[in-house]
C-alpha cells in the first residue's frame, strides 16, 4: 500500500528537480502517444525540442522563440510576486488586453506623427491600463473583501468585450473598408515596436522582460519588500507581527502584475501582432500562470520556463506541419507537461511511504 | 541596415533554393481543426483533391488551429522556409500576415481566402459568393418557419457575414412577409461551445430556423435537441444531421480552385488574380434538400438556385432600402461587387445594430 507522508519541511532537492523530471516524463509519455499515432517518437521529440534551437532554420526560429517567450516571461514575473504573497491574480489576460488598448489608443489618437516620443508615452499608457484593470479586484478585495481570483478572472471577459468594441468601433482603421481592426503599427514607424536587430526577434518587449527578471531577482533577494512578499505568503501571521500591511500587499501585488501584463500587451500590439484586432490576444495571460509555476515562482526559473513553453509551441507547430501530427496531439503534449509538473510537485511536500498490509 | 539586407538576402536565397526541387509543395494554414466538420474540413477536402489530382507531382503540408495574428506570421514564414511553393491561408484574419510574409518571399505564391489585400504580385485572393447560397437557404427558412422567427449566428461583423445576413433575410421576407431575423454574434470562427450557446439563446427566443456563419456542427447539434427546429449545413454538407434538423446546406467547394492554382504553379503559369466565384462557377454548391421540406418549397428553392446559376437573377436586386429606410438599390438595379465587398449595413426590416 502506498501512502503519502507530509514532509516536516519542503524538500529542496525535489523543489529543484520537479521541472526537470516533469519535462523528462512528458517526453516519455508524449513519445508513447506519438508512437501510438504512428509517428516516429524520437523524430517528433527531436522536432519539438531540438530543431527550433539547432535545426536547419534555427537562425529564424531562435528569434521567434524570444518573440513568443517575451510576453510570457514579463507577465509571469508580475504574477509570481503576487502568487508568492498568496494573492491570486488569474486575470492577467484582461490586464494584457487593457494595456494594449490603452497604449494603442494613445498612439492612434495622434496619428499620424513622426515624433518618436509617442512610443514611450504609449508604453506608459499601456502599463497604466494594465495597472488600472488590476486595481479593480485589488480595491474590491481590500474594501469589500471580495475574492480576487473570481473578480480578476471575470474582468477578462469584460476586457474582451471592450476589445471587440475597440476593434469594431473607436479604434477601427478608418481606411479599412469597413473591416474590423485598427491601423497596423508596422506602417506607423513612430509608434511601432519593430525588431531591434533584424532576424533576432529582439524587440522592446523582450528587453523589458529581461529587465523584469533582473528587477524581480534583486527585489526578492535584497529588498525589504521582497522579504515581506515572501513572508506574507509563507506565514501571514508572522508577517502581520512584522508590520506587513496585508491590504497594502494586495494593492501592490495586483498593481505590479497588472502593469507587467499591460506592458506585455502594448509591446505585443505595436510589434508582433501589429494591430488591435478582435482576437489579437492568444491567451498569453493564462499561459503565463503555467509559466510562473513551471518556473517555481523564481525569476530565473520563470525565464527558463518561458523559453521552454515557447519551445513547445514553436517546436509543436513544426512537428505538426512537417510530420503531420494533429494539433490536438500537440495540445495534449503541452497539457502533459503541466500535469506532470503538478504531479511531481507533490514530492516537494510529501514523501511516498510503502507499507505492507501487516505493518499498516 | 546592412543586417536587414543580409537577412532579406538570406530569406530570398532560401526561397530560391526551394524552387530547385522537382516536386511542387502546396501548403495550407487552417484556423480550426480539420475535424470541425465545416469550414476547415472543406478546405482540407481541397487539399486531398490536389493530392488526388497531381499524385507524385505534389507534396502537401498543413497546419491546424493557427491563431490570426503574430502566430500566423511565424507559421507562414516557417512554411515558406521549409520549401512550400504555394501557400493557401484560409481565414480572413491572416490578411496582414500573408502580405507581410509574401513581401519577404517573392518566389513563393500566396493565396489568401476571403481577403482583399494584394500588396505584392505573389499574393492572390479568392472567395466564394456564399450569399448566393444564403438566398436559397433564406427562401427555405421563410417557408419553413412556424414562429416567423429565424435566427442567424454571426462570427465577426465583416462584409462577408453581413452579405449573408442580408441575403437570408431578403429572401425569407420575399416568401413570408411576417418573418423577422435575430442575429447573435459569436466573435469566433470555431468554438463549438460558444456556437451551441448562441443557438440555444436563439431557440429560447422562439426561433425555429437557425442559420450559422461559424465553422462547426454545434448549432445543428443544438437544434437537434428541440423538435421542430431546423438548420442548414454551413461550409460543408454536414450530412450527419439529415434529414432534420439539417434540411439543406451551403457547401464550399474549394477543390476546383485549388487544383487550378496548384496546377498553374506546376506549369509555371501562376499569376496574381482575385477570384469571386459562386453557384455558377461550382464553388458554392447547394446540398440535397431533404424530405423534411415540402416538395413545392424544394422546387421553389431549386428554381432560385438555377436562376442564380444561369445569371438571370442576382440576390441583391432592387428595390432595396437600407435599414434606416434610405434607398439603396432602385427597381431592377443590381449591387456591384465593390459595394458588396465593403457591405457594412443591414437592409430594411432587420432589427438590431451591427456592432460598432
Amino acid at each position: 500500500m502506498v501512502t503519502l507522508e507530509k514532509r516536516p519541511s519542503p524538500s529542496r532537492f525535489w523543489s529543484a528537480a520537479t521541472p526537470v523530471v516533469a519535462v523528462a516524463l512528458t517526453m516519455l509519455a508524449g513519445g508513447v502517444m506519438f508512437a501510438l499515432l504512428g509517428k516516429n517518437p524520437a523524430e517528433a521529440i527531436r522536432t519539438i525540442f531540438w530543431d527550433p534551437l539547432f535545426g536547419e532554420f534555427a537562425w529564424y526560429l531562435r528569434g521567434q522563440l524570444l518573440v513568443k517567450a517575451g510576453p510570457l516571461i514579463l507577465i509571469a514575473i508580475g504574477l509570481s510576486l503576487g502568487f508568492r504573497a498568496g494573492i491570486w491574480n488569474i486575470g492577467a489576460e484582461g490586464q494584457y488586453i487593457m494595456g494594449a488598448i490603452f497604449g494603442a489608443s494613445v498612439g492612434l489618437a495622434v496619428f499620424p506623427t513622426d515624433n518618436r516620443l509617442i512610443f514611450p508615452a504609449m508604453i506608459i499608457a499601456g502599463a497604466f491600463g494594465g495597472w488600472l484593470w488590476g486595481m479593480i479586484p485589488a480595491i474590491l478585495k481590500t474594501r469589500f473583501n471580495t475574492n480576487e481570483i473570481l473578480v480578476s478572472l471575470m474582468l477578462v471577459y469584460v476586457a474582451e468585450k471592450i476589445l471587440s468594441k475597440a476593434a469594431l468601433g473607436f479604434l477601427r482603421n478608418p481606411e479599412g473598408a469597413g473591416f474590423p481592426g485598427s491601423r497596423n503599427f508596422n506602417s506607423y514607424p513612430a509608434a511601432a515596436n519593430p525588431e531591434l536587430i533584424a532576424g533576432t526577434g529582439m524587440h522592446w518587449g523582450v528587453v523589458m522582460a529581461f529587465i523584469a527578471v533582473i528587477f524581480a531577482y534583486i527585489l526578492l533577494q535584497r529588498h525589504i519588500l521582497g522579504f515581506q512578499i515572501k513572508l506574507a505568503g509563507q506565514a501571514p501571521r508572522a508577517a502581520r507581527f512584522h508590520g506587513v500591511n496585508p491590504q497594502r500587499m494586495v494593492v501592490l501585488c495586483l498593481g505590479i502584475s497588472g502593469a507587467c501584463a499591460g506592458l506585455a500587451g502594448v509591446f505585443e500590439v505595436t510589434g508582433p501582432a501589429g494591430q488591435i484586432s478582435i482576437d489579437f490576444n492568444v491567451g498569453y495571460g493564462f499561459t503565463a500562470i503555467i509559466v510562473a509555476f513551471l518556473g517555481r515562482l523564481n525569476p530565473v526559473g520563470i525565464l527558463l520556463a518561458g523559453l521552454l513553453m515557447a519551445l513547445t509551441y514553436i517546436g509543436g507547430e513544426m512537428a505538426s506541419t512537417n510530420l503531420g501530427l494533429p494539433a490536438a496531439a500537440i495540445q495534449a503534449f503541452q497539457g502533459m507537461l503541466l500535469f506532470f509538473l503538478l504531479a511531481v510537485d507533490v514530492m516537494t511536500n510529501y514523501r511516498i511511504r510503502l507499507f505492507t498490509k501487516g505493518a499498516a | 541596415m546592412k543586417k536587414i539586407l543580409l537577412a532579406t538576402a538570406a530569406l530570398s536565397l532560401m526561397a530560391g533554393a526551394v524552387l530547385a526541387q522537382d516536386k511542387t509543395k502546396a501548403c495550407f494554414v487552417y484556423v480550426g481543426p480539420i475535424g470541425d466538420g465545416g469550414w476547415t474540413y472543406q478546405h482540407h477536402q481541397g487539399l486531398m483533391a490536389v493530392e488526388a489530382e497531381f499524385g507524385d507531382k505534389v507534396e502537401t503540408a498543413y497546419q491546424e488551429n493557427v491563431p490570426e495574428g503574430a502566430d500566423a506570421e511565424r507559421v507562414l514564414t516557417q512554411m515558406a522556409l521549409s520549401g512550400c511553393d504555394i501557400i493557401f491561408t484560409t481565414s480572413f484574419g491572416y490578411m496582414d500576415a500573408t502580405n507581410a510574409v509574401a513581401a519577404k518571399f517573392p518566389d513563393v505564391k500566396f493565396e489568401h481566402a476571403t481577403g482583399f489585400k494584394r500588396d505584392t504580385p505573389n499574393v492572390s485572393t479568392y472567395n466564394a459568393r456564399f450569399y448566393e447560397g444564403r438566398a436559397v437557404m433564406g427562401t427555405i427558412a421563410g417557408r419553413m418557419t412556424k414562429s416567423n422567427k429565424i435566427g442567424y449566428i454571426g462570427s465577426f461583423p465583416i462584409p462577408e457575414v453581413i452579405q449573408g445576413i442580408n441575403a437570408s433575410f431578403i429572401h425569407a421576407k420575399k416568401v413570408n412577409s411576417d418573418v423577422t431575423i435575430s442575429v447573435v454574434w459569436a466573435y469566433t470562427w470555431f468554438d463549438p461551445a460558444k456556437e451551441a450557446d448562441a443557438a440555444k439563446a436563439l431557440i429560447e427566443q422562439g426561433v425555429d430556423v437557425i442559420l450559422a456563419h461559424t465553422d462547426s456542427t454545434a448549432p445543428l447539434a443544438e437544434a437537434a435537441k428541440t423538435p421542430g427546429v431546423i438548420g442548414f449545413g454551413q461550409a460543408s454538407d454536414m450530412e450527419a444531421y439529415k434529414p432534420s434538423p439539417r434540411v439543406s446546406s451551403i457547401i464550399d467547394n474549394w477543390a476546383p480552385y485549388y487544383i487550378e492554382r496548384v496546377g498553374a504553379v506546376i506549369d509555371g503559369t501562376w499569376a496574381q488574380k482575385d477570384t469571386w466565384a459562386g453557384i455558377s462557377g461550382g464553388e458554392v454548391l447547394i446540398g440535397e434538400i431533404t424530405e423534411a421540406v415540402p416538395a413545392e418549397v424544394k422546387a421553389e428553392a431549386e428554381a432560385l438556385a438555377a436562376s442564380i446559376a444561369d445569371g438571370s437573377y442576382h440576390p441583391f436586386t432592387g428595390p432595396l432600402n437600407k435599414q434606416d429606410g434610405t434607398p439603396w438599390l432602385a427597381e431592377g438595379v443590381v449591387a456591384n461587387d465593390g459595394e458588396l465587398a465593403g457591405l457594412n449595413f443591414y437592409v430594411e426590416g432587420i432589427t438590431g445594430d451591427i456592432p460598432k
